[in-house]
């Protein structure tokens, strides 16, 4: 097997906090393969976007990290000098967000910012040829009008647009690996199919691995191929996406799955919908053992210590005691 | 049609801000116990909708009968009468709180509202607290020390108070979990068997819709498009918004979503709506007809309702 992409080991990240420090993320283990899409689901506090920012080196002032290794195409990125890590970012690495109004500049053009990503990464190139490489990328992702539209502002655009032009940017610089946070959750229905499309059709410009950060399991179904379930700052399980979301090994992601409606589904007039009783473990305080135990339908007496992740056929892992 | 006796009638109704037309000569009957689902993008008017039905945003043409009495003649006008009979639920249940009133008072101000607070209503909105799942701990804390969860609760139990008979939810499993949605519809659901409400419940979610509505009505650019049983609408709609939205819901099940089509073009500006049918800047199936001539929502023989010159599957 060849070598991945992206390998993190036994990362943790913890948030300074009133209470004491919150465990947000503890001994995750993920692989990222070359040239595959890879979707991380969880529910809230599931710390998928902690992982994001993580890998993108965007924490936040109070968090506080630490990996056994961040091995990204043969660099230990734990201990990479920061400005040498920060390089990565724009050039190997590109994050795509949920709310682009937030991560583009109100008061730049949309051209001018487009132009100043590219220059880290084409120093070589003149302003004049960034600006067409701009342009093009703009019609590329869906952009009417292009040329035009380069001397727009941010909020000259719609959710849609704006959603359109933080793709075209992440393409710009070709990254190794493009990570997008939520990138259709604050999109109305019909413009989510449409930037999902774009997504899978600009895939192939990508010559890289994609990670889609996503609550959403359907969205993560119809665009990748293995899946990494998080839950609680964990992973619980992990494998091509089919295999996990046809026959889930976890009784977590099995329970998860459950919970998805289908809406064309037979079923009663006021037949109850499944849930799962509980809430999450609060992360200052975390209980021992394994994670899920304390709303496990399937707990017993061994789930009082904590179960590694283990490998189950070569292709997926699950960290429970029942497999 | 629904086979149930109306309780909400909507006619040609008409919600202006300003210039802007946001609900535009939209006529819809809601069916005693039933629930309706309400569905739409951003800008459809499914909110403002929302809001004029429970009186918050005044209408500027048209009418709302509830149980026949006319919302804005009057009676039905008086302070109470509305809020006796239909209460919203917000999407945002913590903003919706006053951040100044303890739970306590929170749930005693519709009582008072009713000029009902005595000790038996009293302590018949402390059961509903309980019947809900909520700890009467709860009741010295304030909004901002409630769990989403919670809050949501709390404007349910105050909504309850006023002992409606119809409740609006808008958005009512935003934010929440997919592990603890499924709590909370049945929830709803349970209430809607004990006390017979009949629920509006406006949602992006199409999967809650497709499972907890008896009808559903589709909106676009102010307007409803087509309207009729749920069952109807996802396994055979009519109108090519309502198939567009439909195929955009992100479904686990692989066969289904290979079949998909993608809406081109984005939601025109609801201040100048195209003319004729106000959907054929988006539509896959356009004709000339449709540039110039707007469609009527039209009933079938079997009752469902559409607004297309050319519906799918023969109409």
């Amino acid at each position: 097997m060849a070598a991945p992409l992206l390998s993190i080991r036994g990362l943790e990240v913890r948030y300074a906090t009133e209470r004491g420090p919150a465990r947000v993320l503890r001994s995750v283990d993920i692989d990222i393969p070359e040239n595959a899409v890879v979707g991380v689901v969880g529910e809230s506090g599931s710390g998928k976007s902690t992982l994001a920012l993580t890998l993108m080196d965007l924490l936040p002032g109070n968090a506080q990290q630490s990996a056994a290794s961040l091995l990204f195409e043969g660099v230990e990125l734990s201990s990479l000098p920061r400005s040498q890590r920060r390089r990565l970012r724009g050039t190997r690495m590109a994050m795509v967000f949920q709310d682009p109004m937030s991560s583009l500049h109100p008061l730049f053009a949309i051209g001018t910012q487009m132009v100043d990503i590219q220059r880290t990464k084409h120093p070589e190139l003149s302003s004049r040829d960034l600006r067409q490489r701009a342009a093009a990328m703009l019609t590329r992702v869906g952009v009417p009008d292009a040329a035009a539209r380069m001397s727009r502002y941010p909020h000259e655009f719609s959710g849609g647009m704006r959603q359109r032009v933080m793709i075209a940017m992440a393409l710009l610089v070709q990254p190794k690996l493009l990570i997008a946070d939520e990138p259709t959750t604050a999109l109305d229905a019909t413009i989510e199919a449409q930037i999902v499309e774009l997504l899978r059709d600009v895939r192939s410009d990508i010559r890289g691995s994609i990670i889609l950060i996503s609550h959403s399991l359907g969205l993560v179904a119809d665009l990748c191929d293995h899946v990494v379930v998080m839950y609680a700052g964990e992973v619980v399980e992990t494998g091509a996406v089919d295999d996990v979301f046809g026959a889930p090994q976890h009784p977590y992601t099995r329970a998860l799955l459950d919970c998805e409606i289908d809406p064309w589904a037979a079923v009663e007039k006021g037949a109850a919908l499944p849930r799962i009783p509980g809430a999450p473990p609060d992360l200052v305080e975390m209980p021992a053992g394994c994670v899920f135990a304390p709303r496990c339908p399937q707990r017993h007496e061994r789930c009082g210590v904590a179960p590694a992740l283990k490998s189950l056929d070569g292709n997926r892992t699950v960290a429970c005691w029942l497999r | 049609m629904t086979d149930r006796a109306a309780i909400l009638q909507m006619e040609s109704v008409v919600v202006r801000y300003g210039r802007l037309t946001a609900v535009d000569r939209l006529s819809l009957v809601v069916g005693d116990g039933e629930t309706l689902g309400l569905v739409g993008e951003s800008g459809c008017g499914k909110t403002s909708l929302a809001k004029a039905l429970v009186g918050l945003t005044p209408i500027d043409r048209g009418r709302i009968l509830l149980d026949g009495a006319d919302t804005s003649r009057g009676d039905a006008t008086k302070r109470g009468w509305l809020s006796q009979r239909i209460q919203l639920l917000f999407q945002d249940p913590v903003a919706s709180l006053s951040p100044r009133l303890s739970v306590r008072r929170l749930l005693q101000e519709p009582l008072r509202i009713r000029h009902a607070l005595t000790p038996q209503t009293w302590q018949e909105v402390r059961q509903l607290v309980v019947d809900l799942g909520l700890s009467e701990s709860l009741l010295q804390l304030y909004p901002h020390q409630l769990s989403g969860g919670q809050a949501r609760r709390v404007s349910l139990v105050r909504a309850l108070a006023m002992r409606p008979r119809i409740i609006v939810a808008d958005e009512p499993t935003a934010g929440l979990d997919l592990s603890v949605q499924g709590e909370l519809l049945n929830l709803l659901a349970q209430l809607q068997r004990r006390l017979g409400l009949t629920y509006v419940v406006v949602s992006h979610n199409l999967n809650v819709i497709g499972r907890i509505t008896d009808r559903v009505a589709v909106m676009y650019l102010g307007q409803i498009v087509e309207v009729g049983t749920t069952r109807r609408i996802f396994d055979r709609p009519a109108h090519h918004y309502t198939a567009g939205l439909i195929a955009a819901n992100p479904v686990l099940d692989r066969a289904r979503r290979r079949k998909r089509t993608v809406l081109q073009g984005e939601l025109p500006s609801p201040h100048d709506p195209p003319p004729g049918c106000r959907f054929h800047t988006r539509c896959p199936a356009v004709q000339e007809r449709c540039r110039l001539e707007e469609p009527a929502l039209r009933p079938d023989a079997a009752g469902h309702q559409v607004a297309c010159h050319f519906p799918l599957d023969g109409g």
